[in-house]
């Protein structure tokens, strides 16, 4: 009797690990539900929901630039190139608000810039098979030192980020909803739907899983390959253009910062780095998580450098307990 | 071991062998050759005073590149390094200010220490957590980078007359800079004894195939840690040479975590583990520095060298898979 309750018990711990490796979604809204009680608990009275409005409109960029990891990791790649891109973005559309088509020229312009850095990305990655993190590394210096070029030829025009992208990056409906949503929304279901439900999304999934397997099965890689740096670069500028307009600055270098937390909300969202396995829900967890330990470390009102220090530490221990919980032996 | 030994050694009395083996680093030879009278033509009086300057601008990131690519040839791959370099320069600026030359060289010892034991925790924190490599050190640089603004907010310090004397100059001939001769005394000193030893083969070994190197006896975990526990060395190398050559200690991490895998990439080290050496990095960063020093020569927005630098990152990359390519077909 004893023993088959120890193997029940058994049975359900082996249960439980295999619900947690297979839904890990699970553990991560329980650590995010903790660290916004840890907030609650260090500052009462300041979980409110237009703090909530103020958390999601603060990691919606953050979880598009993500989901530009997550999509290039399922693949076994990475994209090193999104926090160039989406500076640029947002640094060239300020620059040409005074130009004959306005804003909307700007975003077309900065939107076929980015669509450029991706398809050489992908030919690099999909057709020359140049490793993803040195491709896209390498774009990352073409795109900040055009950047650089493009900020000193115009350093006479006064640029300034355009009210229209201040209101989409900023504004808050209600104290609550984020307007920002309006374009998060369908992108994170696009994704999600593309990634389920799609042919397309299970090519990613296959060519990550394994590479010999999927051309053996007669996928063309290079193509998807190429389709998805387009994307992942096209996401970019989108989250680009969003920080611009939170932040209400254009510089050349404002969304470098963003980089290491957009692989490190992939990673801690359960999207492996070694590609066939992950998804953008988890991501988007993973970015309200880095989103809330900010809050959290400002709070608690430590200095910058031990904001640092404690972020870093978190992330190593964050990523360790998540891989405990959801390795395979 | 002895069949691993014999496939990682390079010194095969086979010329042809060589050639094919190294023909990689022969090609970067050839650039760099090419780069050098490139240069002698443009700049006409480009001579010992050219290479001296040369040979201090390169330390930080050869030493970089080197820590670096034994972290590669292992497998892993170091995205702390720039945070270390501003860690431990630092350290050595704000320990060495106002004291004697004496006590100058217990700080250099103490500053090795230092990059060691960084080193030693980025591997144990690999090793112990099972979380990716490049998860871990992206999250120690989070970590190093802050305690580096923790030791001193601004830039400042000094360095020991003795140690910046130790690399400005030249040495027996106006065309051996001291700094290139201090720098491969050491690399030299550390890299030949240890890819000769049994340690050396057993970098490669865990690098080419983890399963392989453990059923063959490799101890994976303790490799790794004394892997990157090396790399922490040479590290806190590049950190004394930046502070070295500047005269102070600066807590913002330059760019040179990026850099140095781009170098050790172009010095035909593999990402994916167990190929290269520390040679061609070392070449790959001379052409770095010679094509930036060449654009500034010409005039040429120093922005666009950063262009360069990646169309040369990815544009040298290509050209390698196409001729490996062409070669296995």
């Amino acid at each position: 009797m004893a023993v088959v309750a120890a193997s029940g018990r058994g049975h359900a711990a082996a249960a439980w690990r295999t619900t947690l490796r297979d839904r890990p979604i699970i553990p991560l809204i329980g650590l995010l539900a903790l660290l916004v009680l840890a907030i609650e608990a260090a500052d009462f009275g300041i979980v409110t929901p237009e703090w909530a409005g103020v958390i999601v409109r603060a990691s919606i960029p953050l979880a598009i630039l993500a989901g530009c990891q997550t999509l290039t990791m399922l693949t076994g790649g990475i994209d090193l190139s999104v926090a160039s891109v989406a500076s640029m973005a947002g640094f060239v559309t300020a620059t040409l608000v005074n130009s004959p088509g306005g804003v909307a020229q700007g975003i077309v312009v900065v939107l076929v810039a980015a669509a450029l850095v991706g398809l050489v990305n992908g030919v690099g990655v999909g057709v020359f098979r140049v490793h993803p993190l040195i491709t896209t590394l390498g774009m990352s210096f073409v795109v900040d030192g055009l950047a650089n070029v493009w900020q000193l030829q115009t350093v006479q025009t006064g640029a300034g980020v355009p009210p229209v992208l201040r209101t989409m990056g900023s504004g808050i409906v209600g104290d609550v909803v984020p307007y920002s949503l309006v374009v998060f929304v369908p992108l994170a279901a696009a994704i999600m739907l593309g990634l389920r439900r799609t042919g397309y999304g299970r090519l990613l999934f296959a060519i990550g899983d394994n590479p010999v397997a999927a051309r053996l099965s007669g996928v063309r890689s290079w193509q998807v390959l190429v389709v998805l740096y387009v994307i992942s670069a096209l996401m970019a500028a989108i989250a680009g253009l969003l920080i611009s307009g939170l932040t209400n600055t254009a510089s050349v270098t404002l969304v470098d910062t963003s980089l290491l937390p957009s692989v490190a909300a992939a990673v801690i969202g359960g999207t492996s780095i070694f590609g066939g396995r992950g998804g953008f829900g988890g991501t988007m967890v993973g970015a309200l998580i880095l989103t809330v330990l900010s809050a959290l470390i400002t709070v608690l009102g430590m200095p910058e450098p031990t904001n640092q220090v404690v972020f870093g530490s978190i992330i190593v221990i964050v990523a360790a307990a998540y891989t405990r919980v959801t390795s395979e032996s | 071991m002895t069949a691993l030994a014999v496939t990682t050694r390079r010194h095969n009395p086979d010329l042809a062998e060589w050639a094919r083996r190294d023909s990689w680093t022969i090609g970067l030879m050839v650039l760099l050759a090419l780069l050098l009278g490139f240069t002698k033509l443009i700049q006409p009086n480009y001579g010992a005073f050219g290479i001296q300057g040369l040979g201090i601008s390169i330390m930080p990131l050869a030493f970089a590149a080197v820590a670096q690519a034994i972290v590669v040839i292992a497998g892993g791959i170091d995205l702390s390094i720039g945070s270390m370099m501003a860690l431990t320069s630092v350290v050595a600026a704000t320990q060495m200010e106002g004291q004697s030359g004496t006590f100058g060289v217990a700080v250099v010892a103490g500053v090795l220490l230092l990059g060691i034991a960084l080193g030693a925790l980025n591997g144990a924190l690999v090793v112990a957590t099972r979380v990716p490599d490049i998860i871990v050190t992206l999250a120690t640089s989070f970590v190093w980078a802050g305690l580096a603004l923790l030791v001193t907010a601004a830039p400042g310090g000094a360095a020991a007359p003795w140690l910046m004397s130790l690399t400005t100059g030249a040495f027996l001939s106006d065309w051996l800079p001291k700094a290139a001769i201090v720098l491969v005394v050491i690399v030299a000193a550390i890299w030949i004894p240890l890819s000769r030893s049994r340690l050396g083969v057993s970098l490669y070994a865990v690098g080419s195939d983890q399963l392989a190197a453990f059923r063959s006896g490799v101890a994976i975990g303790r490799t790794k840690v004394i892997a990157y526990a090396i790399a922490g060395l040479f590290g806190g190398l590049a950190g004394l040479s930046l502070t070295a050559s500047t005269g102070i200690g600066t807590p913002v991490p330059g760019p040179y975590t990026l850099q140095s895998v781009a170098a050790v990439v172009l010095g035909g080290v593999s990402l994916a583990g167990g190929r290269g050496g520390v040679f061609g990095p070392l070449v790959a960063v001379i052409v770095l520095q010679l094509i930036q020093n060449d654009t500034t020569f010409l005039g040429i927005d120093p922005n666009y060298a950063l262009v360069v630098q990646g169309v040369i990152l990815v544009g040298v990359l290509i050209l390698g898979s196409l001729l490996e390519s062409r070669r296995a077909g």
